[in-house]
């Protein structure tokens, strides 16, 4: 029998990118935002550390989580805080939510071709005290939201989200506003729920809660296997 | 003439030693739409954002206004089309502050193909289509310098470039994309659902629709090409222009439009079944 396999050289190229997994999360709500991300950072069959979080507190009112490629996720990041304190130091005020969404899309894009591999959502409250979520895509394309999931367990995640939190695919529901309380323990559920399907996603969730108190965050640990 | 511009299967980089392929893909896949009538410009276009298989988001703005009296539908890479918007707004503001007049749908046109030019080759992904109202361009300095020249010569050519600062004003459409092409028409569609959109629009649009008939045509054009294209999906979004300048209709979902379709169907087929009397498969 004739074999049918190729069997001459095959290139293989050094490729810059790595996918690091971990799934992020944000939801906005009235008067409060919630930020939650997985803490698992894996690599190939891998995993390389338990406990690497991917929500950055950018100032008092704003939550950047980065998944994708975890070195492109660091760069990132680092640039924004120098670009934040540059912000504040020629214009004596803080960034606002919008404005940094701004400025996020401006940044990815300078690197259209040579993208930073990172899925950033940032959560935060905007001039008016309201929840802000603001979604990107590689390259810079962004909206705002009022949820949105990134990362590795996304298209999981997303449809979920859809349902419980926008009442999409349901008839003859009654819309109740979302309550902080509600939120948080949606998002814990949706969360397990990643990781029971999700290999890259696990060992511990980091929620952050953004309200015009502050930033308060919690740890809540999840499948580690 | 018929524009299809194809985008989202075919549009990845090449494996050229040169360039680093990307692990992901990049939002994609639209159907727009505009066409000119007795009462202006409508514009149309659907909300879905794909990248890749997934929808990366059911609600995005595909058409976005440039200044009161121009809109831009955009088709292809969701961040270059939104990017390009930006700096296009950015030029034209500039453009009527430095020359006290506003740069005529032609002239942007033309601005933003020489924008691009220099990224052709690259896979910048844009595909607009720049749907506005010219004012009354006047006197312009080409109407006045033909003007003169008429006053010189006598032959009949001179009465036709006179007479073409008039065409310079009222509605226009006109397609720009990243390849470098440049074209004006009064009915285009563009995108991965356009051929379904020609259709409805090619068998629908006479010269005397009134401005519901328009919206309806446009909407239709816009459902059926979703219907069809798994790139286009959720809601439609129109715009109208007129010498007010632009106005935007409420967004509708198109799971209503499909349940008034699926209603129209079901009664045609009970009205068959009444007339010719024997069960017809539906």
């Amino acid at each position: 029998m004739k074999e049918y396999h190729y069997s001459g050289p095959v290139e293989q190229r050094f490729s810059p990118y790595s996918f690091n997994g971990g799934t992020v999360l944000a939801v906005a709500g009235e008067d409060f935002a919630i930020v939650a991300s997985d803490t698992r950072l894996s690599e190939g069959y891998s995993i390389h550390s338990r406990d690497s979080p991917k929500c950055y507190k950018l100032t008092d009112t704003t939550v950047i989580g980065c998944s994708g490629f975890h070195g492109d996720c660091l760069t990132l990041t680092k640039i924004i805080d120098a670009r934040l304190k540059t912000y504040k130091h020629s214009n004596n005020k803080t960034m606002t939510s919008g404005a940094i969404a701004a400025m996020l899309s401006t940044i990815l894009y300078g690197r259209r071709f040579f993208p930073y591999y990172v899925y950033n959502i940032i959560g935060g409250l905007d001039e008016h005290g309201k929840g802000a979520v603001y979604s990107f895509d590689p390259v810079g394309s962004y909206q705002r939201d009022t949820y949105k999931a990134g990362g590795s367990a996304s298209a999981m995640l997303q449809p979920l989200l859809d349902n419980q939190i926008g009442f999409k695919n349901m008839e003859g529901v009654e819309h109740v506003p979302l309550t902080q309380d509600k939120a948080v323990q949606l998002v814990k559920d949706v969360f397990i729920s990643a990781a029971e399907r999700d290999v890259y996603t696990g060992d511990a969730l980091r929620i952050c809660i953004i309200t015009k108190e502050g930033i308060t965050e919690q740890t809540i640990p999840l499948r580690k296997d | 003439m018929v524009i299809c511009f194809f985008c989202g299967r075919s549009l990845f980089p090449s494996n050229q030693s040169a360039t680093i392929r990307r692990p992901f893909p990049l939002a994609h896949g639209t159907t727009t739409l505009g066409f000119i009538f007795q009462d202006g410009v409508i514009a149309a276009a659907d909300t879905r954002a794909s990248a890749g298989g997934l929808v990366a988001s059911p609600t995005v703005n595909k058409i976005t206004p440039i200044h009161s009296h121009l809109v831009a539908t955009s088709s292809g890479s969701g961040a270059d089309c939104m990017l390009w918007e930006r700096l296009l707004t950015r030029e034209l503001r500039l453009y009527q502050l430095r020359n006290r007049r506003r740069l005529s749908i032609c002239g942007t046109a033309k601005l933003l193909s020489f924008m691009l030019h220099p990224f052709k080759g690259t896979d910048v992904c844009v595909a607009l289509t720049l749907c506005g109202w010219d004012k009354g361009a006047g006197s312009t300095d080409c109407a006045r310098r033909s003007q003169d020249s008429s006053s010189l010569m006598e032959d009949s050519s001179s009465v036709a470039v006179s007479s073409q600062g008039d065409t310079n004003s009222g509605p226009k459409l006109i397609y720009v994309c990243s390849n470098g092409a440049r074209l004006q028409g009064d009915v285009l569609s563009v995108g991965s659902g356009s051929p379904y959109a020609y259709g409805i629009l090619d068998s629908g649009l006479r010269g005397s629709l009134s401005k519901d008939e328009a919206f309806s045509l446009a909407r239709e054009a816009v459902f059926r090409a979703t219907h069809r294209d798994a790139y286009s999906g959720n809601n439609v979004d129109l715009f109208h222009i007129t010498e007010q300048g632009w106005k935007r209709r409420e967004r509708e979902e198109l799971k209503d439009e499909y349940y008034r379709d699926m209603k129209r169907k079901a009664m045609i087929v009970e009205e068959r079944k009444r007339l010719t009397g024997f069960k017809v498969p539906t």
